[in-house]
This record gives C-alpha cells, structure tokens and sequence, in this order.
C-alpha cells in the first residue's frame, strides 16, 4: 500500500469519499478508501499538510470527521470527531505546531482549535455565517484569514482570537447610493508582506492591505461573467491565478489588474486550483472529474488525469512533480545521446578533412582554395577579393541564418567546423 | 485551310469516339502533318496517347468538347470501378472462406476518438457514484415522476402546442401558462407540490428553440437547443393520438460519464414498470451528440416482423450546458459548458 501512496505527488479529495493520489511521472492515479463501503458522508471537503515534512494528510469530511492518512503506509492511520455535521460542511482546515494543533472552520461560522486528541475544541471563534472558505498565512502559521457570503474578510490571529486583527470593509456604495453585495469565494495571502487577495463570488478580484489604515480593497480586478471559486498564487509573485464556475481559468496581473491569459481546457466548474511551490505549473480540479496541470508559462496543459467523481479538493506536494528517480533515469539516456552526438560529430571532423584534401587536388579550384579555406577557416564573416565577394557574401548570409537557427548560447567548436563545412558543400553547390 | 489550334486542344483524349471528335481529330492530325514532322503522330482509336501529367479535362476551352471529354472521363471510372467488383466478387467465390476481409467503410463513428471518460459497466466507482446521484430516489422506487411544463413569457403558435403535444407523450404531466414568473420562484413551489421535473420550451419567432430540464429537488439543470421539430399533423403516415399508457424508453448510444448523467436524466422523466402496457415507445437517440427523440407505436406481426407507426412530435436535441443544483444560471456551478471553440475543433470528438 505504501509504494503506492509514497511517489504520488497530487492528492485530491473526491464526492464520493475516495482520496485519490496521482503520481504524474507514473502517470497512474490510486485511490485510497477509508472503510470497504463507500459513503456519500465521507464526502471529501478539505485537505491539508498534517506536518512540514509532508508525510501525513488531513482529510476533512462531511460527516465532520478529520482523518490523517500516512503516506508511507499508505492507508488512514487516524481519525477524530471535530463537529457535528449539522453545523456545514468543512471549509477549512489548518495545522500549527507542526501537526499538535489543529484549526477547523465550518460553513456556520464556528472556528475551532483542537489540541492534542481532546474531544473539546481548546477555543472557538465565531466569524460570522455563511463562511466560504478559511485559509492559513503559510509565513505567521498563527493568523488565518475567512471570507463568505455578506461575510467580509477578517483576519485572526490565534494567539489573540478576541477580535480580528484586521477586517475589510465593504466597497463604496454604486452610483444609487445601494449596498453592493459581496461574497469572498476565496482567500490567498501574498507571501513577503501582510497582503491578502480574495475572489468574490461578483466576479471580483480584490487585495487588501492590513498595513495601510484603507480597510477597503487597494486593488481591484474582475474576470468574466461568473463567480470565482478557487484563487492561488504562483511562486514566481506579481499575479494569481483564478477559476470560476463556468470552468474558466485566467492568470491576473496583480499590479495592474489585467488579464494576463486563460488557460484552456476546462469544461465544468472549479472547484480547487494550485500553483505549485518552485515549478512554473498550475494543477485545477472540478465538477469535471478531469486533474489537469497547465504550465504557466505557455498556458498548456501538460497532463490530463481522468478521474471519474467529482473532485472537491486538491493538495499538491512540494517536491518535483516528476519523480526525482525516474528523471534520473532520463539524465542517463540524455547522456548516452549527448555521446552518440559526439560520435557523430568526431565522424564529421574526419570527413571535413578529407574534403578539404579533395580540394587542394582539383585543379579548377586551386586559386580559390586557399582563400576560400582562410575565409572558411579564421573569420567566417570576413569578406575577401572582389571575386569572392558574392561568394563570402552568400557565406556570410548561410552562417548568419545558421547561427540564427541553431541556439547561440551552445556553440562548440564542433559545430562551427561542422557549420563551415556546410557552407562549403553549399557554396559547391551553387558554383556547380 | 491552316488550323492554328492551341496546343492542348490537340492533347484530346482518343478512345471511343463520336462522329464530331472523329472530324476534330483528323483534321488535328492533317494539321500536324502539315506543320511538324518531327513531332509523334498521333494514333487514332486503339491506342492510349501520353498526356504531359499536369493535363486535366477542366483546360479545354471549348464547352461541348470539354462536357464530352468528361462524359468519357466518367464512363471510364465507372468502368474500372465495375471491373474491381467483378474482380473481387470472382475471388470471393474462388476462394470462399479464404478470401480477403470485406473492407468496411470509414464513417466519421467508425473514426471516433476514444472517450477516457467512456463509462466500464463493471467499474465500480461510477456504479456507486450513480448510486448516490440525485436520481437515486427515482432508481430506488421512491418517487413518482411528476412534470411541469411551461415556455417563455408569451408563447406563441408552434411552442404551445408542442407543449401540449409533449404533455401527452410524458405521463404525469402539467402544462402551465407562464405568465411572467421568475424560474426561481416557481421552483420552491413546485418541490412544495412534489413535482420532480420542471421543463420549460424556450421559442424564438414562434418557433421552439431551447429546452431547460430542471430536476427538481436539488437535481441537476439541463439546457438543450432544439431544432427540427415536427409537430403531430405534419408526420406523414402517423397513428392515432396516443394514449394514457406510459411509453417504453429507449436510450441509444450514451456512453460517456456525461452521457450517462444525461440518459438517466431522460429515463427519469417516466414512470417505471417492467411491465409493459400499450404499445408505445418513447425512443432518444444520441449520434454524434445530438438527440434524436422520436415517440411510436408498435405491434408485433410474429417472431420476426414489427409494424411501427410514428406518433407524436418528433424533435432534436443538442446539449448545451448542465448545471448542479435548480435553475442557477448566474450562480449556479456547472457540471459541463459546451465550448464550441475547443469542443468542436475536432469532427471526430464527441462528448456524450
């Protein structure tokens, strides 16, 4: 069981109970059950990191049970009761102190700290109703920030739950003076500063700035027609990358507040996305029941997982998403390439050689050959006699385009000669 | 007299002529033997002339030379063609059993890309998760389909008598005049009243054109586009109006996880009894997604003969968007939006 938990590198929660852990490399995706029966009450909601080291997860269900699976296992270890399924669903689920403490938020409101194994939350928040999502500022593990439903964004830190350390104010009523409705989807905090950014279920993108004594957002963004459900934030900075129910996904530009780009692919709704932590990449998941990861830098999508419930949630770990082994094992064939390069181009030299030999006997091209081959050889760019000045011309134009061609930044002395001597063949053409 | 002809009227074809090409061609070949000797003589009837390879018939000038060339083209290809038939019928009786494999056709559902999402019969995971879904009440015996129909605001003409029509092909269901009523509004009423579909014909110009079929307790919305639809006194050959009797349901060729979804959303529209009363089939098609619906009645001649008689309107559906939950369309998720832009690129991608 274990070796198949231990190289997956994306687990997602699905509706019908499943945890599923997807190794890409592999391209294999495995599910993990807690009991034989499946259950609708075992509805995944939430997943997160049990520890730093990211060898155990959480798994909150609907049924209000938070289970720990262990990955080198591979099975559910344990399982406690944090809540009565009649208060809502899970919304978000944190850990401080490297897996003692435990943090859950429910759909009512209801904030709750669990320490060591007690079936009694040690401290309850109330934040309000209709909470739609609860996430945790990865840098100050102490402060989480929540959002819902005419529920604006407040910021708590644990150590001091009496009141918020920070709360947003609603927009500036429109041009008929009416409230405008808000709805936060989803939360992110900006790493290196205080800054939080959220996605409205108004299609709105909005940061805000605890800082600045401006409780209204400092900068806002919309995207589409639809409401954004899910928000993450790539490790490179300066953007985010939101998804709505329509199953659309842009990156945003959070400096000045455009669309950057879509990426494709999508047809259902999403419900979960994340940028991965180093890698350029971006996995979404949704009412689809497809895992797709697109690279951020060409908005393709580079792998496409059919998994086939609906998935809610999406956790993905922060080493490689290629197995370090398996691209091991491609250094080696790179390697064993690089040197049948270098077999072909040793061969080559050779032949070069003998071209040039070849070239000193006619006797039509003695006057041109040793001028040709000083050209050839010491400055490929250098223009020689009149009588040649098409010919080192056409050179000239040949090893310009030829450099251009190939990569400019990898250029051995090989391939120059190589080069060259392809200029040669060619000139021999066009004089024949 | 000197011909100057254009060289490619010179290159006609020489096979089996009529009396006009007769005369062109010897006074061609009068004309070459005046002008060059050197050139080939061409040979009349018999034997094939070598074309450049970049002739084609279309370069004749000359209309009724051109028509006549083509004629010939044609007869030719059809020839040959009859000629393989024969050939190969010959083999097949030479050889029986061993002769080659007939070759099958290829149609664009021959070349049809693989669906990952396909649906195993015996895969496990789907089977729970359809289990579960929200027609499990219907599947379990629970509820009784119960339908509402209703249009746009102001139905006109076609789109109310199509309603009618389809309230006589679903039993159980309510035709309702819809009087300027928000959707999301009449739908916690119609839970009040235990209805379990609300189905609500969209018309533009008088003419039926979008079709919402919303599940009703928390069930998944389906938003079709209609087309072709034909009413009862249009089908040519029809029976009789049908009757109270609750239809068989045919469902063909949903094979997808999405497809699935949809032909169970169908097949919850009418009641369930394995025993068949009247002799009415409600039939949806699916082929190359879109939906076929088509409602007749059946008689069994003998074991092997069936005489059928359309009744009934008689329309198609093409799937455009499904939602999860009731009618939402604003805030609704959406569990499949059809994208045109990335979904019908490929002719040979389907997706229910």
């Amino acid at each position: 069981m274990g070796e198949n938990s231990r190289p997956c590198t994306v687990w997602l929660g699905s509706e019908t109970g499943i945890l599923k852990g997807v190794s890409v490399s592999r391209r294999q995706a495995f599910n993990f059950c807690d009991s034989s029966q499946l259950s609708r009450q075992h509805e995944v909601r939430t997943l997160c990191w049990a520890d730093e080291a990211e060898s155990e997860l959480l798994v909150g269900a609907v049924d209000g049970t938070v289970k720990t699976f262990s990955m080198e296992k591979g099975a559910f270890t344990d399982m406690r009761s944090c809540g009565d399924p009649a208060e809502g669903n899970f919304v978000g689920l944190a850990v401080l102190d490297s897996g003692a403490t435990l943090v859950t938020c429910v759909e009512s409101g209801l904030l709750r700290v669990w320490r060591d194994e007690s079936s009694e939350p040690a401290t309850e928040i109330r934040v309000g109703s209709d909470v739609a999502r609860m996430r945790q500022n990865p840098e100050h593990r102490h402060k989480v920030a929540t959002g819902g439903k005419d529920n604006c964004l407040k910021v708590w830190d644990l150590e001091n739950p009496e009141k918020p350390v920070f709360t947003a104010k609603n927009l500036r009523d429109d041009w008929l003076s009416l409230r405008q409705p808000h709805w936060v989807k989803d939360m992110a905090f900006i790493p290196g500063s205080d800054k939080v950014v959220t996605c409205t279920g108004y299609h709105q993108v909005h940061v805000y700035d605890p800082s600045t004594p401006q409780r209204r957002p400092v900068l806002e963004a919309t995207f589409g027609e639809y409401p954004l459900t899910a928000l993450s934030l790539p490790a490179a900075g300066g953007s985010a990358v939101v998804g709505n129910t329509h199953g659309q996904i842009a990156v945003l530009d959070l400096r000045k507040g455009l669309v950057r780009g879509c990426f494709k692919g999508l047809s259902g709704g999403v419900r979960a996305l994340q940028c991965h932590a180093s890698q350029p990449l971006v996995a979404s998941c949704g009412l689809d029941r497809f895992l797709r990861i697109h690279s951020l830098e060409d908005r393709r999508v580079q792998h496409k997982v059919y998994l086939k419930s609906r998935l809610n949630c999406l956790l993905l770990a922060s080493r490689q998403l290629e197995e370090p082994a398996d691209s091991q094992g491609d250094a080696e064939q790179e390697v064993k390439e690089e040197d049948e390069a270098d077999d072909v181009w040793d061969a080559m030299e050779q032949v070069e050689e003998r071209e040039e030999n070849l070239k000193r006997k006619t006797s039509e091209e003695e006057e041109d050959n040793p001028k040709r081959k000083a050209s050839g050889d010491e400055n490929p760019t250098q223009k020689t006699a009149d009588e040649e000045g098409e010919n080192s011309k056409r050179e000239a134009l040949s090893d310009t385009s030829g450099e251009g061609g190939e990569n400019p930044g990898k250029k051995t002395s090989e391939e120059e000669e190589a080069q060259t001597q392809k200029n040669k063949r060619k000139r021999k053409k066009a004089q024949a | 007299m000197d011909i100057t002809e254009v060289p490619v009227t010179q290159k006609g074809k020489s096979k089996k002529k009529k009396t006009k090409s007769d005369e062109m061609k010897n006074a061609e070949q009068s004309d070459k033997m005046k002008t060059d000797g050197v050139e080939v003589k061409e040979e009349k009837t018999e034997a094939n002339v070598v074309f450049p390879p970049t002739f084609s018939v279309s370069e004749i000038k000359n209309k009724q030379r051109r028509h006549l060339m083509f004629m010939k083209l044609k007869q030719e290809k059809r020839k040959q063609k009859m000629e393989l038939k024969k050939k190969k019928k010959s083999q097949e009786k030479l050889l029986g059993k061993k002769a080659p494999p007939k070759q099958v056709p290829k149609t664009i559902e021959n070349q049809r890309v693989y669906d990952e999402t396909t649906v195993d019969p015996e895969d496990e995971e789907v089977a729970f998760d359809e289990a579960t879904d929200e027609f499990s009440a219907y599947f379990n015996g629970i509820t009784n389909p119960k339908v509402l129909i209703t249009t746009g605001d102001r139905p006109r003409g076609r789109t109310v008598k199509f309603c009618e029509q389809l309230a006589t092909v679903i039993p159980h269901a309510h035709v309702y005049y819809r009087r300027g009523l928000a959707l999301k509004r009449i739908i916690p009423q119609c839970i009040a009243r235990d209805f379990t579909y609300l189905i609500v014909v969209n018309e533009d110009r008088k003419v039926p054109n979008g079709l919402v079929l919303c599940h009703l307790p928390e069930g998944p919305t389906a938003h079709f586009k209609v087309s072709s639809v034909r009413l009862r006194k249009e089908m040519k050959r029809r029976g009789k109006d049908p009757t109270e009797h609750s239809p068989e349901v045919i469902l063909n060729n949903f094979t997808t996880r999405l497809g699935h979804s949809i032909g169970r959303m169908f097949a919850a529209l009418f009641p369930q009894n394995p025993q068949f009363v009247g002799r009415q089939v409600a039939t949806f098609h699916n082929q190359r997604d879109f939906i076929f619906f088509r409602f007749h009645r059946y008689i069994f001649k003998n074991e092997k003969k069936v005489g059928m008689q359309e009744l009934g309107p008689r329309f198609t559906l093409k799937l455009r968007s499904l939602q999860k939950g009731t009618f939402d369309s604003k805030f609704g998720e959406y569990e499949w939006v059809l994208k045109r832009h990335e979904m019908d690129a490929c002719r040979r991608k389907f997706q229910l």
